[in-house]
């Protein structure tokens, strides 16, 4: 638990040092966010309609984009071989990289969040089913994003290649995360997406630290 | 399965299958089609178009057949380090795309006359679509490291993850109200399809997993010799 939270602190740690870097994850998600109301027009009730999904694809890109930093550095420098031969097993190591990206990507998005809703005319009833949406689906994509990022490591084309094979995994976080919103537009209960978005991140959790670690294994082998 | 393990033995297992799977195909695909083209009745709501469901569904079948061969050949890779489980992987996964490009593109082409549009975001075809873009990512992993050996774990790390796919095809008809139509051949209470149409998909289905074998027992025979030369003109560089 001890190196747990060390190797979280450190990330933090050079997260800080290097804070453009999540400053601009964070540019990058308001900025799509923004391209939507010029694309497709401003009338108030076709945004308002569309919102909720726009947030979310953008929270998608804009996680990703920071994805394929998790392991990269460390995989250069070879601090990976390090954490690899460690007495720690690596999966602890998976999960302390995700939550370290969880807390510098996830979560600067939920709280930008609703500023992007005031921006896309989101009705008020939508505001607490986005925000805990988000909140429940943002550590599944880190986690996920995790398995993709150590794959990638070592590749010729990183970023494109990490987009192909871990988008399409994305996809039920995305469909569940814009249908809780929805659903408490429509006044339904948004309570059973929830739910599932809870559940997806607790399958997120048990299941990703296996193959990312055995991808981390292999790259450094 | 070690004893396959040596390319020499596999290739030899892999010519031994070769001509019945090419045999069987070609008399299972030529009966098949004159069956659902031909001696098969058109349906009393669907009419003729009825037909192209025989190419739709066992093409369906065959592209999650697919993916659950190569996520299978994967681990076998990576549990046993297996060293021609990884060639049938990698082999499989133009095939399985193929297949699954075949399912979407039919059911796409007998959607518009039955169901009036080309694409419904329904839960079935959604998750056959991830299917091809999985197919396409292990492809492109497949090919993405300068070190072949990296490529092959890596994708087969990616296939293994992917698999989870594969039973939310199967069931998506069950856990949502999809436009696509619930299984109506492989059921616990038996096929609810009429036996004049149930003839031509079984031949069908037959036929598609020969062709199968048949163009993977080619990819990995030209994928085998392919190593060869690659290790012959660098002993000879």
């Amino acid at each position: 638990m001890n190196s747990f939270s060390a190797l979280i602190a450190r990330d933090l740690r050079l997260a800080c040092r290097q804070a453009s870097d999540s400053l601009t994850v964070l540019a990058f998600f308001i900025l799509v966010t923004v391209l939507f109301p010029l694309a497709v027009g401003p009338e108030p009730g076709i945004l308002a309609r569309i919102g909720a999904g726009v947030v979310w694809v953008a929270a998608l890109l804009a996680a990703m984009l920071s994805m394929d930093r998790m392991f990269q550095s460390d995989y250069d420098d070879g601090t990976l071989e390090l954490l690899v031969a460690a007495p720690i097993p690596l999966e602890i190591v998976v999960l302390a990289k995700a939550s370290a990206h969880w807390l510098t990507t996830g979560v600067p998005l939920i709280a930008a969040a609703p500023l992007m809703g005031v921006l896309l005319n989101l009705e008020p009833e939508g505001y607490g089913a986005l925000l805990l949406a988000l909140a429940l689906g943002t550590p599944s994509l880190s986690l996920i994003g995790a398995v993709g990022a150590a794959l990638i490591l070592g590749s010729r084309r990183g970023g494109a290649l990490l987009s192909l094979l871990i988008l399409p995994l994305f996809v039920p976080v995305l469909i569940f995360g814009v249908a809780a919103v929805e659903a408490s537009l429509t006044d339904v209960s948004a309570r059973p997406q929830l739910l599932i978005l809870a559940a997806l991140a607790l399958a997120a959790l048990a299941l990703t630290p296996w193959p990312a670690a055995a991808a981390l294994r292999q790259a450094v082998e | 399965m070690h004893r396959f393990a040596n390319p020499t033995r596999f290739v030899a297992l892999v010519r031994a299958v070769q001509p019945w799977a090419a045999g069987i195909a070609l008399v299972t695909l030529a009966a098949g089609l004159w069956f659902s083209l031909i001696a098969s009745p058109a349906d009393y709501q669907q009419g003729e178009t009825v037909r192209i469901m025989y190419v739709h569904v066992p093409a369906a079948w065959m592209a999650m057949f697919c993916y659950s061969s190569m996520a299978g050949a994967s681990a076998v890779t990576l549990v046993w380090r297996h060293a021609v489980a990884h060639v049938v992987a990698r082999a499989t996964a133009p095939i399985g795309a193929s297949f699954t490009f075949l399912a979407l593109a039919t059911g796409s082409l007998w959607g518009k006359p039955m169901w009036g549009t080309w694409w419904v975001w329904d839960a079935r075809l959604t998750s056959v679509l991830i299917l091809l873009f999985l197919y396409l990512g292990y492809m492109a992993i497949e090919n993405a490291f300068d070190d072949r050996a990296r490529g092959s774990r890596a994708a087969a790390i990616l296939a293994i993850v992917g698999a989870v796919n594969v039973p939310i095809i199967k069931f998506s008809v069950d856990w949502w109200n999809t436009l696509h139509q619930p299984a109506s051949v492989v059921r616990l209470d038996g096929p609810a399809i009429h036996p004049s149409m149930l003839t031509p998909l079984v031949l069908m289905a037959v036929g598609y997993t020969a062709l199968y074998l048949w163009i993977l027992a080619l990819r990995v025979r030209a994928d085998i010799n392919m190593s060869k030369v690659r290790a012959l003109t660098l002993r000879g560089a």
